[in-house]
């Protein structure tokens, strides 16, 4: 069960090798989670991942793979992970997604679809599974990891940008419709995060650490938010920005 | 079958959904426990009266909740003993209504009179006089328990292991349909009080240790938001009931009417953030200089002594969408240092809380989950927001354990799992009467679940 500061017992991650569930893990474990599943596509990362959060104090670790490729698999995946965790979760994490390379996902109409595919339809297919579990359980939150390039999408990485927006909206509305269920919604949007992902990517402003992104959300979960920026600053950067008239924005670096 | 919904406790800290069911009878309920006609089951059932425990214990997610709140019957009172049967969903309220005007007060009442006998019994509630008359079970005479295992009857003589599991067993051993209990008879709806203020902790302490046992009822207000040097400034209140004759003339031909219900309500959510470390530590330092340096034979109301709260119906709204956390612990008589401790902690972390509790407990009683024990008992009010009140509440965790003291889980929202049975080492007391009533393991809470007491059912 989540107690009163939000902090669960059990967790599923959805992607358990990213570095920013690893460090969301570590957090959790530390403040009393012991169940937890990770879910991922590479057995190698996830045994390194599983062996961590077992060194932070969680009990024992279960781990499968899934293929974000396959959103008709996405129900199957969850059920899985759920068995795994004993019944009841107190927090899905879904992390599941890929940055992609811009000037392939942009002309390669079949790399377009699976840009889509692993950050939107995969992850939204998932989410429905994972929902309809929470809202039997009568609580439980799922937490979703959008993006700032999402909020408004820009020309150098639009592909990727515009499946988070999807993703974004869509889990806004099933938090929506998950109200008085007991179950809820957490929206994460971190900005330029620095990860293996992002590697040799050139940085944008307020750029962060995986560990200020898990504060974020562990301080979010605490505090019942609906939607939490990382670095917190974030959320005010992008009320203008996302006002800003199409030429200026158009001009701005990055 | 029933409607479902949100439920959470006075701390309206973690909600969770369930399905509600209102059983008119003790029949109605017996079908719930046998698991249900086709519900949910596996997600288990608990009962739950006014929700007025501050955590989780009275939610079940996914399951059903039992709303006993038409088992209210209260039955005739014994002119001679005092003894009167009454149903679980009875409400202290309802009980004095009825009681008082016949000269009989309830043997314990705690903080508020909206709370139900069931409810009273499964945490075993405890109120100013602990010191001499001990926790609410100890009042009981018998009680019937219907259970997945059938409808019981048990007392301190019949069944004594079940009766004690069930006094502070939050519910887990059954729902308690009827109770008889021993009240207390009264002259008059007054009690004479007298008000003593202290500028530090030890001179209260002090105060209670030597001369408690002049008084049926004690308790201090304790300012914890205080800066350091003015932390642990405390107002001391005695009292005994009053005879007619110390009621002026004018009061004594209706000196037993019983008490109003709530005449304000408060309606909306406050905004978060309206009780922070300023407002909190203000209002405590308007109400400590507000309190009289002594005054003694003071008459005050019921409520104005034992339920300052119920005029304000919904008062728990104050604290805003996120809500708050009660934390109480009790420690033995030799180890003052930890309430000392716990008081500084506070302070020092600049953690607002309102006005916290101190009593000095009497001896426990045999029950290995009622929470009193023979020392001192401190209960700290704290609003949610303050990034440091988990870490705080944690390390309280730890002084309190490692002193052999324990936290009081009507309040409790947020234990750590492992400490439970370092703090309830006959834990497994309760557990061997769980497997022998409810084999197949029904009776179970959001409480029961967060820290780990039903084994491998929930597992499955």
């Amino acid at each position: 069960m989540n107690d009163a500061f939000g902090r669960p017992q059990s967790m599923v991650v959805l992607a358990g090798t990213s570095e920013i569930a690893r460090a969301v893990v570590r957090r959790t474990v530390a403040d009393r989670c012991r169940t937890v599943v990770l879910a991922g596509r590479n057995p190698t990362t996830l045994a390194e991942a599983a062996a961590e959060a077992v060194a932070a104090g969680a009990d024992d670790v279960p781990t499968l793979l899934f293929d974000a490729g396959d959103p008709t698999g996405a129900r199957d995946a969850v059920d899985r992970c759920f068995a795994a965790a004993g019944g009841e979760v107190d927090v899905v994490l879904v992390a599941v997604g890929e940055l992609g390379d811009q000037s392939v996902d942009e002309t390669d109409p079949e790399r377009t679809a699976a840009m889509l595919t692993v950050n939107f339809t995969w992850p939204a297919a998932a989410m429905v599974a994972a929902a309809a579990r929470l809202r039997t359980q009568g609580h439980g939150r799922l937490v979703v990891l959008s993006s700032v390039a999402g909020v408004r999408v820009r020309r150098a990485n639009f592909v990727y940008g515009s499946s988070k927006a999807g993703l974004d909206a869509f889990s806004v509305g099933l938090g929506e419709a998950l109200r008085g269920s007991g179950a809820g919604v957490m929206v994460v949007r971190p900005g330029f995060v620095r990860t293996k992902m992002t590697l040799g990517r050139p940085e944008a402003p307020f750029a962060t650490t995986a560990d200020v992104v898990a504060e974020a959300i562990t301080d979010g979960l605490a505090s019942g938010a609906e939607v939490v920026w990382a670095p917190g600053a974030l959320r005010w950067v992008f009320a203008v920005l996302k006002n800003l008239p199409a030429t200026i924005w158009r001009r701005l670096p990055g | 079958m029933g409607d479902g919904w949100l439920l959470a406790g006075w701390g309206r800290t973690s909600p969770s959904w369930a399905r509600v069911v209102t059983p008119a009878d003790p029949a109605e309920l017996s079908v719930e426990l046998s698991g249900g006609e086709g519900g949910e089951k596996g997600a288990g059932t608990i009962a739950r009266g006014l929700g007025r425990s501050y955590g989780d214990a009275a939610q079940c997610a996914g399951g059903t909740v039992i709303d006993v709140g038409r088992l209210s019957d209260i039955g005739p009172i014994d002119p001679e003993s005092g003894l009167v049967t009454v149903g679980g969903g009875t409400s202290i309220q309802h009980l004095l209504e009825r009681s008082l005007p016949e000269g009989w007060f309830v043997p314990v009442t705690p903080g508020t009179r909206l709370v139900s006998i069931g409810g009273a019994i499964a945490a075993d509630v405890h109120g100013k006089n602990h010191h001499r008359d001990g926790s609410f079970c100890g009042h009981v005479t018998s009680l019937t328990l219907n259970t997945p295992s059938g409808v019981l009857s048990t007392g301190p003589e019949l069944d004594p292991e079940l009766f004690w599991a069930t006094a502070g067993g939050m519910g887990l051993t059954g729902v308690v349909t009827d109770a008889t209990v021993r009240m207390k008879p009264v002259e008059t709806n007054r009690v004479v009080v007298d008000t003593e203020r202290f500028t530090d902790l030890d001179g209260v302490m002090a105060a209670m240790e030597e001369s408690d046992s002049g008084y049926q009822y004690s308790v201090a207000w304790v300012d914890a938001a205080a800066g350091r040097g003015r932390a642990g400034r405390s107002v001391l209140t005695r009292g005994d009931h009053a005879a007619v004759s110390d009621l002026p003339k004018a009061h004594r031909d209706r000196p037993l009417e019983a008490p109003h219900p709530a005449r304000v309500r408060v309606r909306r959510t406050a905004p978060s953030g309206l009780l922070n470390a300023f407002t909190v530590s203000a209002f405590n330092a308007a109400w400590y200089s507000r309190a009289p340096r002594r005054r003694s034979g003071e008459l005050q109301t019921i409520t104005a002594f034992f339920h300052p709260l119920d005029g304000i119906d919904g008062w728990n709204l104050l604290y805003g969408r996120r809500g708050f956390l009660q934390y109480q612990f009790a420690v033995g008589p030799d180890r003052a240092d930890v309430v000392h401790q716990a008081v500084r902690l506070l302070s020092d972390s600049g953690t607002p809380s309102f006005l916290a509790v101190l009593k000095r407990f009497g001896s426990g009683n045999p029950g290995p989950l009622s929470f009193p024990i023979e020392g001192w008992t401190l209960a700290l009010d704290l609003p949610l927001g303050p990034p440091q009140l988990a870490r705080i509440t944690d390390q309280l965790d730890e002084m309190v354990a490692q002193a052999g003291g324990r936290v009081y889980l009507a309040k409790d929202a947020r234990l750590r799992p492992e400490l439970l049975e370092v703090m309830y080492p006959r834990l497994s007391e309760l557990q061997e009467v769980r497997r022998r009533i409810d084999p197949s393991g029904i009776l179970c809470s959001d409480l029961s679940r967060r820290l780990g007491m039903d084994g491998a059912r929930m597992a499955g």
